[in-house]
């Protein structure tokens, strides 16, 4: 990694790869079925290439470990870096759609743990539409922390089955959240995020967390702090409207 | 040769090939045929042609290809649908159409609750609609509308199954998933609760049946795919019990020796009633494949190749009569061009598929000749349209259903999944000059 020192794309100074190098288009089409490698089930990711030192460990304990978090549609990865300090005993792994932005923060992660050893080992990042693929990477009930910060707004009508938050799909996140996992979710659009809001709170297996319950939660406080959009809405003096929510089991 | 019949499917997207379909009553009471927008039903107690009387529509039943055909368990409704968008469900006593319901998208399957009270049925993007047919008995239901129930994101859901106690719809698609879903106390307001996945095929899932007797009345899931093997699994965990590479044996088992043919997918499959025995029909396969299941070991394996005998059989569609014991088969298309049929049905019956494993396969002769079949020619007149075909049209018939099954899992309707067809259809294209 180091050896290359003459990469234009990777900053001499801090090793971590430069933002620019890595520009892609804001939006990309989930509805399209890009050519990527997709895990014929669950079983079949071997999370020791993402997790070598994690699964480097000959203990059994740390082997069978599971990923917990999954941030939907990482971005650059904010979100996963902070995280990743946070709780450093979790594993954790951002899902990505756009090739070059996967690339960028696989290049983020690798950078970050040479530059702090025994650092971020727990986080990850993964190119797959998890609108498609959910359930062949996620077993039922494994993840305690779903992320959907800043998704596509997709604001036409028609469009509207793209949102990577619908009735349907969040049957399948239901499914992927074991009963008390949460789901954040925050958006700058105030349309979407109020179509977030209405489909959590219809959703039988979902429901809101107390303002108590979110005061407490530090993860909360990293919506709109940690990722790179949320920064950018900061900057610009705008607002966020966020919804999290609790699995529960149905009625 | 090898392109031939992709260039034909391409240059007839108004007219696209549908594979001919078979369905028969719980209790052999009448059997139906779908060729094209086609029905047919022939009632075997009263041994005469069915006219199926339709008030909403003048003339013409369906416009366009028919895709799913099937009876509930109960034998009270029948339930046709298809490209046309709209799902016709029939009472089996009047053979009146009782409701049209109109669907946004093309249907590609449909399924009946155990105790008749719902239809589903599954559009070309993915979404399973329910329609509550409570009350009706056989009387007409009007505006009744298909309320969302559950989606398979933007996949074409290949074939809908209920599990035979009826907790749970299983969908299979053409991203290689299964999904089983807890289907709910009110199915209107969503099925919400996903029970598992079954993953594990590596091409589109193309059929589904359930294996199930009295020790088992939950019963294990039976699948085929277009990665040529038949898996069985345990639903409530989505647990792969056993893989049967059933192309491959067919390929080697083949009277002509043609090896290269051993990818072949598979079109569809069926159980008979003690859950011992899985016939299956694969693309290129003159006959079906018996499979032996054993429940209590959770097992599958190959029981025997039964070749049929005197034309090129390749059936496009399985049915069991539990009661009786007969497998009934078909093979056919609609719009075939060039010859004097424009679309071609032949049915044929296998006899003892409930016998105890053992008899049964050890039988050699177990293809009914058409004067055995039930009905006789009378049945097959009204089904197959015709007592006796030109050998050629098997043939082409046979081609021609390759390429609809090509299509069938890729048409969708976005810019952007009609790039994805194109792609998918060279690498169908290649799968067929590989085959030929």
């Amino acid at each position: 990694m180091l050896a290359n020192e003459a990469n234009p794309t990777i900053s001499k100074s801090t090793g971590l790869p430069r933002k620019r190098f890595y520009r892609a288009r804001a939006h990309s089409n989930p509805l399209s079925d890009s050519h990527f490698p997709i895990p014929i089930a669950p079983l079949h990711v071997d999370y020791s290439l993402h997790y070598p030192q994690v699964f480097a460990a000959s203990d059994e304990v740390q082997v069978s470990k599971k990923v917990q978090f999954a941030d939907i549609g990482c971005g650059f990865g904010g979100l996963l870096i902070s995280l990743s300090t946070l709780f450093p005993e979790t594993l954790m792994i951002g899902m990505e759609l756009r090739d070059k932005v996967t690339e960028y923060v696989k290049e983020r992660i690798s950078g970050l743990r040479v530059a702090n050893p025994g650092q971020y080992q727990n986080i990850s990042v993964v190119r797959t539409n998890s609108m498609k693929y959910i359930p062949n990477y996620f077993e039922k009930g494994q993840l305690s922390k779903m992320f959907f910060l800043f998704p596509d707004p997709h604001f036409k009508e028609k469009n509207h089955r793209r949102r990577v938050i619908s009735p349907h799909l969040l049957d399948e996140y239901a499914y992927a959240i074991g009963v008390g996992g949460i789901i954040y979710t925050i958006t700058d659009v105030e349309e979407l995020g109020d179509w977030m809001k209405a489909c959590l709170e219809s959703h039988p297996m979902f429901e809101a967390l107390t303002f108590e319950e979110l005061e407490s939660d530090p993860v909360v406080n990293l919506l709109s702090s940690a990722t790179e959009e949320g920064q950018k809405v900061a900057r610009n003096g705008g607002q966020t409207f966020q919804a999290v929510y609790r699995r529960v089991q149905p009625s | 040769m090898e392109d031939a019949p992709m260039e034909y499917g391409e240059s007839n997207k108004e007219i696209e090939v549908a594979p001919a379909l078979i369905a028969v009553h719980p209790n052999q009471e009448s059997v139906a045929v779908a060729v094209g927008s086609d029905l047919r039903v022939f009632d075997l107690q009263g041994d005469c042609a069915v006219s199926l009387v339709d008030d909403s529509s003048g003339g013409s039943l369906h416009k366009d290809s028919i895709r799913a055909i099937r009876y509930g368990a109960n034998g009270k409704l029948f339930v046709s649908a298809g490209d046309d968008k709209l799902v016709k469900i029939w009472s089996t006593e009047s053979w009146r159409c009782i409701s049209t319901v109109c669907s946004e998208k093309r249907v590609s399957a449909v399924a009946i609750t155990n105790d008749g009270l719902y239809v589903c049925f599954a559009d070309k993007f993915g979404v399973v609609w329910v329609v509550d047919v409570d009350g009706s008995d056989g009387q007409a239901i009007v505006n009744k509308k298909a309320a969302p129930m559950l989606s398979h994101y933007c996949s074409i859901i290949t074939s809908l199954e209920f599990s035979p106690e009826g907790q749970f719809i299983v969908s299979a698609d053409r991203d290689f998933k299964i999904r089983v879903t807890a289907f709910p106390n009110k199915p209107l307001d969503g099925a919400h609760e996903i029970q598992s996945y079954c993953l594990g095929h590596t091409e589109f899932v193309s059929c589904l049946a359930f294996a199930c007797n009295v020790e088992y009345p939950q019963g294990f899931l039976v699948s085929g795919s277009g990665d040529s093997t038949v898996r069985l699994w345990e639903i409530s965990s989505g647990t792969l019990l056993d893989t049967c590479e059933v192309g491959g044996k067919a390929g080697l088992l083949e009277s002509n020796g043609r090896e290269e043919e051993c990818c072949s997918a598979i079109t569809d499959l069926c159980t008979n009633s003690d859950g011992t025995l899985v016939a299956v029909a694969v693309q290129s396969l003159q006959g079906i494949i018996l499979l032996s299941c054993n429940l209590s070991a959770r097992t599958l394996s190959l029981a025997k190749v039964v070749s049929i005998g005197g034309e090129t059989f390749i059936p496009t569609r399985l049915v069991a009569s539990r009661s009786t014991g007969l497998l009934w088969m078909i093979t056919g298309v609609s719009n075939l061009r060039g010859y004097e049929y424009t679309s071609l049905a032949r049915v044929r019956v296998i006899f003892g598929f409930n016998k105890s494993n053992h008899d049964f396969i050890q039988n050699e002769r177990l293809v009914l000749e058409d004067d055995k079949v039930p009905g006789g020619s009378n049945l097959l007149e009204k089904l197959q349209g015709s007592v006796s075909f030109d050998e050629k049209v098997f043939v082409a018939a046979a081609e021609a259903v390759k390429t609809a099954m090509g299509n069938f899992i890729t048409v969708c309707d976005t810019m952007a999944e009609r790039r994805v067809r194109n792609a998918d259809r060279g690498r169908i294209r290649d799968h067929n000059a590989d085959c030929s």
